[in-house]
């Protein structure tokens, strides 16, 4: 007999298959021998692994994406430190008009930010480059790093710097050895979230890649135009596990850097 | 003048149209225990935040050890600070907590491991040392705390309210050791408070603020016993205030018709000025000094009134009495024999002299 909540707890499922069944799919099918990326599967094999690192350029756009990833995220998490600060911290005209643009790039389609910036950069006179690509992730990773920060930094007490500035440490010493231990876990957090993004954005990146450069997902993108190959189910396999474990990994940290402080 | 371990020099503080604290003038000797007290918002805790560094000054000038540091930063003014809710490194041990400050001094490890052994040992918690901030209660918490802000031996220490966040029977115990501790090491200490036991208990001086202002500065005796004003009477303890007008003067003792009551002798040594005949005053008469049948003094400076008790508030050892006399209601303290007088009784009210002050204004 069907109860209300066997009802709801039916549905919940049916939506988790959806969501996750053609994970699942891309996972099984990325280890099938077949040269054919379809069910049923003739036995298990690495060999589009393999493949995966003999392709030149899925290895280069891979190295591409985590040179960029991990420069979003050590630029997008300074910035975000030093703008939550100002924020949670100082008075200034202009506040609030500067905590909104902070904010911003998360409000704004990303398709609009994509093409507002080619074309400013157009108006500038500007050729696209990697340095531009990466200032591009910056801006719309940089929201995320700001409100974990900030949230975070609000529930630090003023008192704990006040307490080591007056103990003698000055204003950049107290940051580093009060602030910054205090604010870790929701910098390392700010982090993995610029990382990830970057490392999975394909929008911006589409419009704002220079000629010849391949991310992960822009070369994914561009292999699927062609034809479906079992190299793309190998591909995303790496993908899930590379944007899987890194966050579980840092939660992981983040909850044995919280525990050491209680 | 070189005595004073802190000077205020017509500092003032504002936000903005608001006015925080108004021109104070403040001289804290060296070694001595004072106490700003008042309640919320009168400016006590902004008046050591300024001395603290942690709050700029609109105007005057601020002076520590004879040094003007009106624009030197805080970390720079060798003070030590207990916040009101201890503000400990959560991140670091006790022992790190303590040692903070010495890093920053220069001082050899060896000697900073030793200094960080007596402040401790001075707290009484000399085995919590590596200790999480978080393994600790409330008391030990505000002893490290305490530790910590002496461990550099500044020229000042700054309380700021640091008992309120305990229960009770704690506050009491760690008021006592917070005073030996001070006494020991002779540190001039500024005290911010609203509690007025706190104030009395522990002060060489108060300065009792309100608004902004400065009531009084004086020792504890002289504020409660001869408070300045209507604020600072009624402020501490509880008081009667009545209105009434010079009669006759006499030296120290003034005979007054009080409104309602009738006449009276009052003391007028806490005015500092010479009253005239016929001016009207206000007077404030402490609770517990309005003694009933029961608590018969003797002397010749008393005056007597009768009253009726309406109410009464029994608190074991005294009662708490409201009276009706000649139209208005007064309270009264007085210990307890046996029993309480009950409500309904008709009462003789008896004052001394001494206990009947004239306030300035």
């Amino acid at each position: 007999m069907f109860t209300s909540w066997s009802l709801i707890r039916f549905g919940t499922i049916l939506i988790y298959l959806f969501m996750f069944a053609p994970v699942a799919v891309v996972v099984l099918l990325s280890f099938n021998a077949n040269q054919f990326g379809s069910f049923p599967m003739e036995g298990l094999s690495l060999r589009w692994f393999v493949a995966l690192l003999e392709n030149k350029a899925i290895v280069r756009a891979f190295q591409t994406s985590l040179l960029l990833g991990a420069l979003t995220a050590v630029i997008s998490t300074t910035l975000g430190v030093l703008g939550s600060l100002a924020m949670v911290r100082y008075d200034f005209p202009g506040k609030s008009l500067i905590a909104t643009a902070l904010i911003a790039p998360i409000l704004v389609p990303e398709v609009v930010l994509a093409v507002a910036l080619l074309l400013f950069l157009g108006a500038m006179g500007m050729p696209k480059s990697f340095p531009l690509l990466l200032a591009g992730h910056v801006i719309f990773t940089l929201p995320f790093v700001v409100l974990v920060v900030q949230a975070r930094l609000v529930a630090v007490k003023r008192e704990y710097e006040e307490a080591a500035m007056s103990l003698g440490a000055g204003p950049i010493e107290t940051f580093f050895q009060i602030t910054l231990p205090l604010i870790l876990p929701a910098v390392l957090a700010g982090g993995l979230f610029a990382f990830t993004i970057s490392f999975d954005d394909i929008t911006g990146t589409l419009f704002w890649k220079p000629g010849g450069v391949e991310t992960v997902p822009t070369q994914i993108f561009a292999m699927l135009r062609n034809s479906i190959s079992p190299e793309i189910n190998a591909l995303g396999t790496v993908m899930i596990v590379i944007t899987v474990a890194l966050p579980l990994l840092s939660a992981g940290v983040a909850r044995q850097l919280t525990r050491k402080q209680k | 003048m070189t005595d004073h371990a802190v000077e205020l020099k017509s500092v003032v503080k504002r936000y903005g149209d608001f006015t925080a604290v108004h021109d104070t003038n403040l001289g804290i000797p060296e070694g001595s225990f004072l106490t700003l007290l008042g309640p919320s918002g009168c400016g006590k805790t902004t008046t050591l935040r300024m001395i603290a560094g942690l709050t700029g000054i609109t105007e005057g000038d601020i002076l520590i050890k004879g040094r003007r540091v009106n624009d030197l930063p805080i970390h720079k003014r060798n003070l030590g600070i207990v916040f009101q809710n201890y503000a400990l490194f959560p991140h670091r041990t006790v022992q790190q907590n303590v040692a903070f400050g010495l890093k920053y001094r220069n001082t050899p490890k060896d000697e900073a491991e030793r200094r960080v052994r007596e402040a401790l040992e001075l707290v009484q918690l000399p085995q919590m040392a590596d200790r999480m901030p978080s393994q600790l209660s409330g008391g030990q918490q505000q002893r490290i705390a305490l530790a910590r802000a002496i461990v550099i031996q500044p020229d000042v220490l700054l309380l700021d309210e640091p008992l309120s966040a305990l229960d009770a029977n704690l506050r009491e115990d760690m008021r006592i050791e917070l005073k030996r501790i001070q006494h020991t090491l002779g540190i001039t200490t500024v005290f911010v408070t609203h509690d007025q036991s706190e104030a009395l208990a522990m002060s060489d001086r108060i300065v009792v603020m309100s608004a902004g202002h400065v009531e009084q500065v004086g020792s504890p005796e002289e504020v409660y016993n001869r408070p300045a004003s209507e604020f600072v009477a009624g402020f501490l303890g509880n008081s009667n205030i009545l209105s009434g007008k010079v009669m006759d003067i006499a030296g120290p003792v003034a005979k007054l018709e009080l409104d309602g009551l009738g006449p009276v002798l009052a003391a007028t040594d806490g005015v500092g000025r010479t009253l005239s005949t016929g001016e009207t005053v206000k007077v404030s008469i402490r609770a517990e000094k309005l003694m009933l049948d029961g608590a018969d003094p003797a002397g010749d400076d008393i005056s007597t009134f009768p009253g009726t008790v309406t109410t009464v508030d029994y608190q074991g050892q005294v009662a708490r009495y409201f009276l009706e006399s000649g139209g208005l209601t007064l309270q009264a303290i007085n210990t307890i024999d046996e029993r309480p007088l009950q409500e309904g009784t008709e009462t003789a009210i008896r004052i001394r002299a001494r206990d009947c002050v004239v306030l300035p204004h």
